[in-house]
């Protein structure tokens, strides 16, 4: 297994990708390869894309490809698409967009499912963007699953955060004031060839207005070309990405990076210790059915959550 | 449609009647609870006066040659002219097609049709990359006019109209078409024929992609404008049904979707080019599917005749009585047919072709036997074309105009698809139009929908296929195949060679720059099209133009 | 917990544009339970492997109706080779007339399936041929 991290790491792409899916099927010995690469990790600017499902996110993580390769830059891409809670199965229809750079070295796209897990990311993800860093990637981009305000997760593990909006989702700037508005660092408009696509401008405009930015980054508002007209579409694009780098340069500039950074390891620190110790323990109670057993007895009122947890955390961590 | 007296007395006899089926039923359960199209159309037991007391006969109904068309736009019906009997043919090299179009002209067939191979439909030459391993496999191989004089030779471009199912790079194909013409020294308002040139469908269900919605309109604007002023007997637009029925559309998707594209293209030409609907309009045409389901194909045509004929005069405000007029080539349904027992495919063609003239098509073809193994050979081609033939000399169907009329089903029936397709057509309005509804994807999803339904219908049994889902056997047939030979990729490339070595290359740079201003400069391309391709220029050195101004468009991969 | 899913690339080489069975197929396959990319029309076969390769499918399915297949099934299967990915299984369908198969299965191709094939038969025949690879 951690021969796959050495691999990856010396850039073969069929163990970079055998890597994420390891990480994505759960495979207990990945740990192995991720604490192999872990200390070369933090040197990828990580771009976050999110917004309401066909807001156009794959359209314009294609282009941001197109647009940093130009500017010479490798691109890793992570792109999540939901599971089917009724099948399991899953179609990952971001990739399509993103079919052109299938030839390009320069870039690695990977479409992940999210297998059940909630906040508009796949459990995959964290450890993921450590594989594409460790490839070399100079910029990963993650594409959320189309999100409504609660799928927010994209914040614990984007140095920049994207939010793409529409015109014509009618509730959309309630949605942003009481969500995405937290975690933008840049705003888009797309489609802008839709009918009230300025009416967004003006609305998303106001609603800065009354933030203030203890940071020192006020999130800019883009409007895209329409992606209909490819010429325009590239040139606004070409401008988004000039904001990306100008945010990642302020984020450096101000040791803001820091706290992104932070907001990531608390993130995997969490998910670590849950992994090690909360699963570990709901798996032996399940096998040996004594959680089925604790489920009748509060059924039956003859305890309470609270007590049957302080049980067993005195059985577990010995105290 | 009928006095208070017989429709109460026919409601006293009905009741009579459901009573007895309720008993009956009780004895002998139908075979099945729902009774179906083919489309999930249900369809009640029995129709009668009620069902269509509320039609207004001078309204709805009318007379052949009148508005609003439901019994067809020949005063004379077939009596004075069957359809055009026009098989679709190409296949390998311009001389095997040519080959082939003398054959059927040879087997009485009326009007030639042109299957391009999908380098051609896709505007590459034959020696792109891109192109490799499909040359001729699906039609004929035409990368410059060379190729086309051998595709024409001996056919007479004055008497006889030529269809050609080309898209994004119509205007190149059509400009040949003009130009050998103009070099015969047959005026262009002496040639006539169609080409389909309808990309909204092509978004929509057949995927010949080359640029972005809107230019691809004003490609073919350019087309209609063209026509007008000077081709007049062409049709510069086939708007096609039959490819979104194909990619699994209901009847009544296919005949909403297809009436709301030729809207569109007559919005986009009165806005773009100025032209009064009058002006263009008689030289539209429309291209049908005749799917398995008897009546409800029937029902269909009519219905799409008498949804024009309104539209045209109410919702365009024309004048002129030939606009009104939806003027129909059908083809047979190939989805229809089966790999499986393949003669079974001649029953099945036969009667989808009879449902299109009882529909009062204008053209047909019938597909062939070997439909779903490979290109149509001689053999089976012939019993196709004669299917048709028997039809119109044989079976006495001919003999009277729109014999369905009046009966309550199929009015009903017409009825009701007119109504579920104006539902949809309003749909699609009020989502600014259908561009605007195919950015969306919404009738690529509709159609989706439907063919995993109807998929599902067969895996199921719930819809029936004979050889697939029922009376399967296990014998192999063996039936005639015909093979196109990947030698033809090797010959194609070194005529390609041949002319491009020949042509005057400085010439052929001019002609694709003045293309290059006229498409920037939003100008019609049509008679820079007709100077290149007597210039030699290929048809992908046209189509890169189109591409690098209007930029590349990619399919979307909805599903 | 581990969690082995069959993950599918679909696509469609070549320049056919003949995608109604694709897109059911792309839906079959969601329903079944498999992670399915579909690629959309018009790819050629150096796309597809460098997308097969990137997203670690376990078999790549291929549908053409335009007779290409007699280049693009090699194609495709033969650079998967040559990237050392021939654990990939690849898998055809379309119209692929009879003499045409021998060659396709010599060229490295698993399966094919024609006309008349039953959705059931293919997501059971993949059920039983492709397992997630360890
Ligand atoms: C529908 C159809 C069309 C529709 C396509 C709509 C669409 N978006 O798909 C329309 C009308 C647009 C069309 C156009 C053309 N068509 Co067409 N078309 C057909 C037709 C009648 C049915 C195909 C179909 O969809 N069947 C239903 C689906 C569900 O079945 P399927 O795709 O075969 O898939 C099944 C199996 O094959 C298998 N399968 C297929 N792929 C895969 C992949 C994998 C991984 C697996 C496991 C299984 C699998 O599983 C599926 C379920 O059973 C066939 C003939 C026939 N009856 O097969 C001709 C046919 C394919 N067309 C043909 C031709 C020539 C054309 C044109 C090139 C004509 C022209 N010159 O203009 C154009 C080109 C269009 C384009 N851009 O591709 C020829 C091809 C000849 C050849 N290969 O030798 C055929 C065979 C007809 C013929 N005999 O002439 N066509
Ligand atoms: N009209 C218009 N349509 C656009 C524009 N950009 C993207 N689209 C279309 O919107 C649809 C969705 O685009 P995607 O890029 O797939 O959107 P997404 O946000 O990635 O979608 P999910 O991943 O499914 O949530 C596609 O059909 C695009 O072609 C635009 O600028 N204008
Ligand atoms: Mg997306």
């Amino acid at each position: 297994m951690e021969e796959l991290g050495k691999r990856a790491m010396a850039g073969d792409i069929r163990a970079a990708s055998r890597l994420i899916r390891n990480i994505e099927d759960d495979i207990p010995e990945t740990t192995k390869a991720i604490k192999h690469i872990f200390p070369y990790t933090g040197k990828a600017h990580v771009v976050g894309i999110t917004g309401s499902p066909g807001a156009g996110k794959s359209t314009i993580t294609d282009q941001l490809i197109f647009t940093m390769r130009q500017r010479e830059k490798t691109v890793g891409v992570l792109a999540v698409d939901p599971t089917s809670p009724f099948t399991g199965g899953a179609l990952l229809g971001d990739r399509i967009r993103m079919l052109r750079h299938a030839e390009d070295k320069g870039v690695f796209v990977r479409s992940l499912a999210t297998r059940g897990a909630m906040g508009g990311l796949s459990k995959a993800v964290g450890d993921g963007i450590h594989v594409l860093d460790v490839m070399g990637k100079d910029i990963i981009l993650v594409e959320t699953v189309g999100v409504g305000q609660q799928e927010v997760d994209i914040i614990n593990h984007a140095h920049t955060v994207i939010v793409v909006l529409v015109p014509g989702m009618g509730d959309e700037v309630q949605a942003i004031k009481a969500g995405l508005m937290e975690i933008a660092d840049i705003f888009v408009i797309n489609k802008a060839d839709k009918d009230g696509a300025r009416k967004l401008y003006k609305e998303t405009l106001n609603m800065l207005n009354s933030g203030n930015f203890p940071n020192g980054w006020r999130p800019p508002i883009l409007m895209l070309e329409s992606s209909l007209e490819p010429h325009s579409f590239a040139a606004s694009v070409e401008k988004l990405c000039d904001k990306i780098d100008e945010h990642y340069k302020h984020l450096v500039e101000r040791h803001q990076l820091k706290e992104r950074a932070i907001r990531k390891v608390i993130t995997e620190m969490n998910d670590a210790l849950r992994a090690a110790i909360l699963e570990p323990v709901l798996s032996e109670l399940a096998a040996t059915g004594e959680f089925d057993f604790m489920v009748e007895k509060l059924l039956s009122k003859e305890t309470d959550p609270y007590s049957l947890a302080e049980e067993i955390s005195k059985k577990y961590l010995n105290k | 449609m009928f006095t208070e007296e017989l429709l109460d007395k026919s409601s006293t006899m009905r009741k009579k009647w459901e009573d007895e089926v309720k008993k009956t039923v009780a004895k002998h359960a139908d075979q099945k609870e729902k009774w179906t199209t083919v489309s999930d159309l249900e369809i009640k037991r029995l129709y009668g006066p009620e069902d269509i007391k509320n039609m207004d006969f001078e309204k709805d109904i009318g007379y052949p040659g009148q508005y609003p068309y439901l019994r067809g736009n020949q005063v004379t019906g077939y009596r004075g002219k069957y359809w055009t009997f026009r098989m679709f043919a190409g296949m390998g090299s311009a001389e095997e097609t040519n080959q082939r179009w003398h054959y059927l002209l040879n087997s009485g067939q009326t009007g030639l049709s042109t299957a391009f191979d999908f380098p051609t439909l896709m505007g590459y030459d034959t020696d792109s990359p891109k192109a490799r391993g499909e040359c001729g496999k699906c039609g004929v191989a035409i990368d410059t006019i060379d190729d086309f004089f051998t595709l024409i030779k001996g056919i007479p471009l004055a008497n006889i109209t030529t269809s050609m199912t080309i898209n994004p790079p119509a205007t190149a194909l059509w400009a040949m078409y003009c130009a050998a013409a103009e070099i015969q020294g047959i005026p262009l308002t002496k040639i006539g024929g169609t080409i389909q040139n309808d990309m909204l469908k092509e978004f929509i269900a057949q995927k010949t992609l080359m640029c972005p919605p809107e230019p691809s309109v004003k490609l073919i604007s350019d087309t209609v404008e063209f026509g007008t002023k000077y081709v007049p007997r062409w049709n510069t637009i086939s708007i096609s049904g039959y490819h979104i029925r194909e990619a699994g559309a209901t009847a009544v998707q296919e005949l909403a979707f297809t009436l709301r594209d030729g809207m569109e293209y007559v919005e986009d030409v009165i806005a773009r080019k100025g032209l009064h609907v009058d002006e263009f309009a008689p030289r539209l045409s429309f291209f049908f599917n005749s799917h398995i389901d008897f009546f409800e194909e029937i029902a269909k045509l009519r219905a799409a005749r008498r949804i024009w004929a309104k539209a045209m005069r109410e919702r365009y405000g024309s004048t002129d009585e030939r606009s009104w007029w939806m003027r129909f080539h059908t083809q047979t349904a190939g989805c229809s047919l089966t790999a499986q027992q393949p003669y079974n495919n001649v029953i099945r063609t036969a009667t989808e072709a009879l449902a299109a003239i009882l529909g009062g098509t204008q053209s047909l073809h019938t597909n062939s036997l070997d439909e779903v193994l490979c290109l149509p050979s001689d053999h089976a081609v012939q019993i196709a074309l004669r299917t048709q033939q028997i039809i119109a000399e044989e079976t006495g169907v001919v003999n009277t105009i729109d014999p369905l009329a009046g009966s309550y089903f199929v009015e009903a029936l017409t009825n009701e698809m007119e109504e579920k397709a104006w539902d949809y057509i309003h749909k699609i309005d009020d989502m600014g139009g259908m561009v605007k509804a195919i950015e969306k994807g919404f009738p690529q999803m509709e159609i989706s929908d439907a063919a995993y339904k109807y998929q599902r219908q067969i895996d199921s049994g719930e819809k029936i296929m004979i050889g697939i889902n029922k009376y399967n056997t296990d014998e192999d047939v063996e039936i005639p195949f015909l093979e196109i030979d990947d030698s033809v990729e090797k010959e194609q490339i070194e005529r390609l060679n041949a002319v491009r070595r020949k042509r005057d290359s400085r010439k052929v740079r001019e002609c694709l720059d003045d293309i290059r201003t006229a498409c920037k400069k939003g100008e019609n391309v049509m008679p820079y099209c007709i100077e290149a391709v007597k210039s030699y220029c290929s048809v992908q050195e046209i189509c890169d133009v189109y591409r690098e101004v209007y930029g590349e468009y990619r399919d979307p991969g909805m599903y | 917990m581990a969690d082995r899913k069959i993950r599918i690339l679909l696509a469609k080489p070549g320049l056919d544009g003949h995608d109604r069975g694709a897109r059911v197929l792309a839906r079959t396959f969601r329903d079944a339970g498999f992670e399915v990319i579909y690629t959309g029309c018009h790819q050629t076969p150096e796309q597809i492997v460098g997308a097969a390769i990137q997203e670690d499918v376990d078999m790549v399915g291929l549908s053409c109706l335009s007779g290409a297949h007699r280049y693009l099934f090699p194609a495709v299967a033969q650079q998967l080779q040559e990237q050392g990915a021939d654990d990939i299984t690849v898998v055809g369908g379309g119209i692929i007339p009879e003499q045409d198969m021998q060659p396709l299965y010599d060229a490295g191709l698993k399966a094919l399936f024609t006309p008349g094939a039953t959705l059931d038969s293919i997501v059971d025949w993949i059920n039983e041929n492709i397992k997630p690879r360890d």
